[in-house]
């Protein structure tokens, strides 16, 4: 290649078409280094999002002590006699993501299963982007149909069994189905990857299909189903709005699968549509939840990550 | 092999792909794979029922009212465009470049690298309210009075997708095989040339489904949008990145919460309308992964 031709690399050059070689390194280095730049937008995110959580929510510490926060049981940010005891919230939040993964878990790990080691390629092609479209259905039309159809249809009116207008059951629920396909999809892609010679090589000391499955493939995959799980359990315990719809809006601790509870995020949803003042302990109050989130879905992140690391096989 | 050999081998052994155990296990792989498909079935056909006694024009040409006979959702239909527009383009050329620097250029080795690696990753499980009260606390930094403006909303949302992005690229790229970059290297070609001829053009099907994936959970969000203060009466469309705005999600979680029956219908009707367009989106993005993506 002729140093002109090199378009536009010798506009960037200092010293002249001779060295185009060199100017064109020079452009390569400017782009790599605007790529690289772009990378570190996601350490600034995370810095602001560390920032803009701690600065509100010292400010509210400085008012309401770590022990009454942590360990309080009555939650009651806008009342008169407040209180800031956040067991409330948390009991409500663990209530849904355990009723969540109680669905979640058994069957994505099924459906994972069945598309990866016996579907055909021509069934899975079908089935799975199917199953997708339950990740890409909008939370709110999600919560939608767990106050309308599931409390006040199927729980109500066909079991029969008693509730209120919400219940952490119908949001829990709906919830787990909501997080079959982020449990599936990841985890069928890690069995996939398992190369086919460790299946023949099963089939070939006798094992049957099932056999293959649960004892060859699933522990080869086993890093990418255990952060598929971690991955659920993060998205239900941070999910808003089907719980911000069906699981109630009144903070109390939650002691079964029928009564209503508000979570963490319902909670900063719902203090959302009131009008907090900006530097007000209300407004802080919603940063000290928000900290109180992310450092529990830091944390459950954290630990899959260092699982994975710790057990992940190459093929 | 010979096959009437072999089948006495397995009709003999315990192990049988017949035997109870194993058709038992077949059939809870079924029915854990039918259960999903059967309520995401009873979910559409629920919603398009409820919503179908408002699903007409109104939806399109009309705004918000008191009164459910005169309301619809046309500033919600446009601001959603607006807000997802947006995001697009911030978000999609940042995420492409960060993860070419992350999979073509950084040294895997290196500290740094590593830790915006790990950083990524953790975003990418980040409750999206909590990106909510990011732009809160940045947009009450600035100043900002009035943050229900289509730009905030869309800064929110794409820092929420941004990570997803980001991942899809890096596996769109590391599914391109390395002798593809090999070989241009080999014809001469720099590094840069070889990811922005070569490499990235490969990994277009799988970039452009993972991204249009990203921005249909982008709109589809609300959390964000209703921390920012974006449920609110809204008279008039959008018009710019300064404009106000409210979006379906919104609008739908604002009429779930009214006592009157007649807007829980509305609230079906503009969520059959806020799934079609998802749906289209995301037919979109199965259309090109199908037809365009080579498996190597």
């Amino acid at each position: 290649m002729t140093a002109t031709s090199s378009g536009s690399g010798v506009s960037l050059s200092h010293s002249g078409s001779a060295l185009a070689p060199k100017s064109k390194r020079r452009l390569e280095a400017v782009v790599r280094g605007g790529f690289a730049v772009a990378a570190g937008v996601s350490v600034v995110t995370t810095i602001g999002i560390v920032i803009a959580l701690l600065t509100p929510s010292l400010e509210f510490f400085r008012e309401v002590s770590v022990i009454e926060f942590v360990f309080g049981d009555r939650w009651a940010p806008r009342f008169a006699d407040a209180s800031f005891g956040v067991l409330p919230l948390v009991s409500a939040t663990m209530w849904t993501t355990a009723i969540a993964l109680t669905f979640a878990i058994p069957l994505g790990l099924g459906a994972a299963i069945f598309l990866a080691e016996y579907a055909s390629p021509r069934l899975r092609k079908i089935l799975k982007p199917v199953l997708e479209l339950l990740a890409g259905i909008p939370t709110v039309v999600y919560g939608l149909f767990a106050l309308f159809f599931i409390q006040s249809v199927v729980i109500k009116d066909i079991f029969g069994w008693e509730t209120g207008t919400f219940s952490v059951l119908a949001a829990g629920f709906v919830m787990g189905v909501m997080i079959i396909p982020t449990i599936a999809s990841i985890s069928e892609d890690a069995m996939s990857a398992v190369p086919m010679s460790m299946r023949q090589g099963s089939a070939a000391l006798g094992a049957n299909r099932m056999q293959t499955s649960l004892r060859v493939v699933f522990p080869a995959a086993i890093s990418g189903i255990v952060a598929a799980i971690i991955l659920g359990v993060s998205r239900a315990v941070g999910e808003t709005m089907i719980v911000a719809i069906a699981a109630g809006q009144q903070a109390r601790v939650v002691t079964g699968l029928l009564e209503q509870g508000q979570t963490m995020t319902g909670f900063i949803a719902s203090a959302a549509l009131g009008d907090s003042r900006v530097g007000s302990i209300e407004y802080n109050t919603l940063f000290a939840v928000g900290l109180l989130l992310f450092v529990l879905t830091l944390t459950i992140n954290f630990i899959a990550i260092s699982f994975v690391r710790r057990i992940r096989k190459e093929y | 092999m010979a096959s009437s050999k072999s089948k006495t081998l397995t009709t003999r052994a315990t192990n049988s792909e017949y035997s109870l155990r194993p058709m038992i296990f077949y059939v809870t792989l079924w029915f854990s794979l039918i259960f999903g498909l059967m309520f995401l079935a009873t979910l559409l056909f629920d919603i398009i029922t409820t919503g179908s006694g408002r699903l007409d024009l109104r939806i399109f040409t009309e705004f918000p009212s008191s009164s459910p006979e005169r309301a619809g959702a046309r500033p919600a239909i446009l601001g959603s465009i607006w807000v997802i527009g947006t995001t697009a383009l911030i978000t999609v050329p940042l995420g492409v470049a960060s993860a070419i620097h992350l999979e073509e250029f950084a040294n895997k080795k290196s500290r740094i690298n590593r830790f915006i690696e790990i950083n990524v990753q953790n975003l990418a499980a980040v409750p999206s309210v909590v990106y909510g009260l990011l732009a809160l606390a940045f947009l009450s930094a600035l100043g900002v009075g009035d943050k229900n403006i289509v730009i905030a909303g869309a800064f929110a949302l794409s820092l929420l997708i941004l990570p997803v992005v980001i991942i899809s690229t890096r596996e769109a790229l590391r599914a391109v095989p390395v002798e593809i970059r090999m070989g241009s290297l080999a014809l001469g070609a720099t590094p840069l040339q070889t990811t922005l001829r070569s490499t990235l053009p490969a990994a277009v099907p799988g970039i452009a489904t993972g991204s249009i994936l990203a921005l249909s959970r982008a709109l589809g969000e609300a959390a964000p949008l209703l921390l920012l203060g974006a449920l609110v009466f809204v008279s008039f469309d959008p018009n710019g990145f300064l404009s106000g705005y409210t979006t379906m999600p919104i609008q739908i979680f604002n009429w779930t919460g009214r006592p009157q029956e007649e807007f829980h219908v509305l609230a079906a009707a503009t969520s059959v309308v806020l799934m079609g367009l998802l749906l289209m989106m995301n037919g979109l993005a199965i259309f090109i992964r199908n037809k365009f993506q080579k498996r190597y």
